[in-house]
């Protein structure tokens, strides 16, 4: 009994820690006032909402972190799927290879990747093709660089889970190679894809050091380089006028992510008692 | 003919293994060969000769080897803050008894998915309002903002290895007489040191290379090996900062080498987020 209130203590107060500055940028994106503070409350009001709509720069960053958010989580999923699937039915030297390969990123300073893309980048561009390649598309591969390994590393076992005799069953009764592939294997692993296409999404949305590196003119900031939201605030901090409405952004993306949570709750709790309900069916 | 015709229908057949080829390409192209770069880089002068330059410059220099020591330590006492908060946690969130609600772990992931500078931005309005600015404890601020950013990277592998936690092992020591704190150091830890290592893998390095906090919280007063290597590449002193990155390269090495030592086949870390 005593474990479990103070475990529960503990559990909220950790909790706390961890949402207070958040929460106090949701509680000010009420108010009007320039800067946060104790006796900085100007009253309740909806104006930073309202002003949201005309910070341009902000919601082009908004943007540009979008559109390569998606980007990036596609080409990561398709890449990283195809490369779990046949390092996996590759030989045993091969998967160990690619396997240890793919641990680098994971395990590697974030601003050595991004460092080392950059001299890539450089040197081609400049050595190569004689011009500078920094743009897009570098900042595309920077997060697919980013991304990719854990789409693998969810997707694997989600292989090894899977009943190795289903394909050649699918292959015996006339399936081509392809075909199994497709109405076998994919489905199969469809949960880890979904997660690493998730996970993707959410490392791409995270990231500033890989694209503050690797980023150049381009998207919605053009001909400027590309903002996105980590990269236009911390810009903004360092001449420390964050505009007040960005206040109301981070309060749009905690709502965001809470409803996202709850409908996650939801819908896993939903399965499992259509589970439940199942079982109890057969067993009934 | 026929024969010429059937292998280059071979060639064109689909193969399961096949599909790894663009992965492959990939990994070589932007993984495998910018490291060579970088590595290369370490080890020439701007005209792109061979030269121990930076390496000479980076020794030379005691400011560089000071940033490097005051990385290590903020890591390490970053890694050990976080561990010392994430373990009971962890414990408390994986015990039936304590929570009986999977939400809750969802929610102390939920932070990673609000953007990480508008996180640090929070962190500093709200150590600024308690009177812990950057200008008067760029210490403690930068302290604070590192161990609420990686909390998370902790909370994961640990509660993943909490839920896997042999129970009966833990009932067999306690019925064979260990009292709980007992059951706690000589059972439940051990059990779970692959969830320690691997939590302290994802800290240490994350935090060594990271710029952005230190950079905000400590308003430029502190400076870590991350805000170095960025540094440099801003006024595009390529060489200084690809040896720094050597050098980075070879504690990740280190990481991964000692926390293979602890980590078992079981899959902790990444790809169980979800």
């Amino acid at each position: 009994m005593v474990k479990k209130i103070l475990g529960q203590c503990y559990i909220w107060l950790i909790m706390i820690f961890m949402y207070a500055p958040v929460m106090l940028l949701v509680i000010f994106s009420f108010t009007n006032s320039k800067i946060i503070g104790a006796n900085q409350w100007n009253g309740f009001t909806f104006q930073l909402y309202a002003d949201l709509w005309h910070e341009e720069e902000l919601l082009r960053a908004l943007g540009n972190t979008i559109i390569i958010a998606i980007c990036a989580a596609v080409v990561s999923t398709v890449l990283g799927t195809m490369g779990a699937i046949g390092a996996f039915y590759s030989r045993r030297k091969m998967r160990k290879t690619i396997d240890s390969v793919t641990q680098i990123p994971i395990a590697n300073a974030e601003i050595v990747m991004a460092l080392s893309l950059t001299l890539l980048f450089v040197f081609v561009g400049q050595k190569i093709i004689g011009h500078d390649i920094l743009g897009f598309w570098t900042l595309l591969i920077g997060h697919t660089v980013l991304a990719v390994p854990f789409v693998y590393t969810s997707v694997k076992p989600k292989l090894e889970q899977m009943d190795q005799s289903l394909y050649e069953a699918a292959i015996d009764l006339g399936c081509t190679p392809r075909q199994a592939l497709n109405k076998v294997i994919i489905p199969e692993v469809m949960p880890g894809i979904m997660s690493g296409f998730f996970l993707s999404i959410t490392l791409s949305l995270d990231d500033v050091v890989i694209t503050e590196f690797t980023r150049g003119p381009g998207l919605l900031s053009e001909p400027g380089s590309i903002e996105t939201l980590s990269t236009y605030i911390q810009s903004v901090i360092k001449r420390s006028a964050i505009p007040p409405a960005a206040r109301a952004l981070v309060s749009l993306i905690f709502l965001s992510v809470v409803i996202g949570v709850a409908v996650v709750t939801i819908v896993k709790s939903n399965k499992a008692s259509k589970l439940v309900a199942r079982k109890g069916h057969f067993h009934g | 003919m026929k024969e010429n015709k059937s292998k280059l229908r071979g060639l064109f057949t689909f193969k399961r293994k096949d599909l790894c080829i663009p992965y492959a390409v990939f990994l070589v192209l932007f993984i495998i060969i910018p490291i060579l770069i970088i590595v290369a880089y370490a080890f020439m002068d701007a005209d792109g000769h061979f030269s121990f330059d930076a390496l000479v410059s980076f020794f030379a220099t005691p400011n560089k080897t000071n940033v490097l020591i005051t990385s290590v330590f903020i890591a390490i006492q970053t890694t050990l803050l976080c561990l010392l908060i994430g373990y009971p946690l962890a414990y408390f969130l994986a015990d039936k008894k304590v929570n009986k609600n999977a939400v809750l772990v969802t929610l102390f992931i939920a932070p990673m998915w609000i953007n990480f500078v508008m996180r640090t931005w929070a962190t500093r309005d709200l150590l600024y309002m308690l009177g812990i600015d950057g200008g008067t404890h760029p210490y403690l601020a930068t302290s604070i903002g590192m161990v609420q950013n990686y909390l998370p990277f902790v909370i994961l592998p640990l509660y993943t290895t909490m839920l896997k936690l042999d129970k009966s092992q833990i009932e067999a020591a306690a019925d064979l007489g260990a009292n709980p704190v007992q059951v706690f150091f000589k059972n439940i830890v051990p059990q779970s040191i692959p969830g320690i290592a691997a939590a302290a893998t994802m800290t240490f390095m994350p935090t060594m290379s990271s710029y952005v906090i230190s950079d905000v919280l400590s308003e430029y007063k502190i400076t870590l090996f991350g805000n170095y290597i960025h540094l440099d590449f801003s006024s595009s002193l390529w060489n200084d900062g690809a040896f720094m990155a050597v050098i980075m390269l070879i504690l990740v090495g280190l990481t991964m080498l000692i926390s293979s030592r602890f980590e078992k086949k079981t899959e902790v870390r990444g790809g169980q987020l979800w």
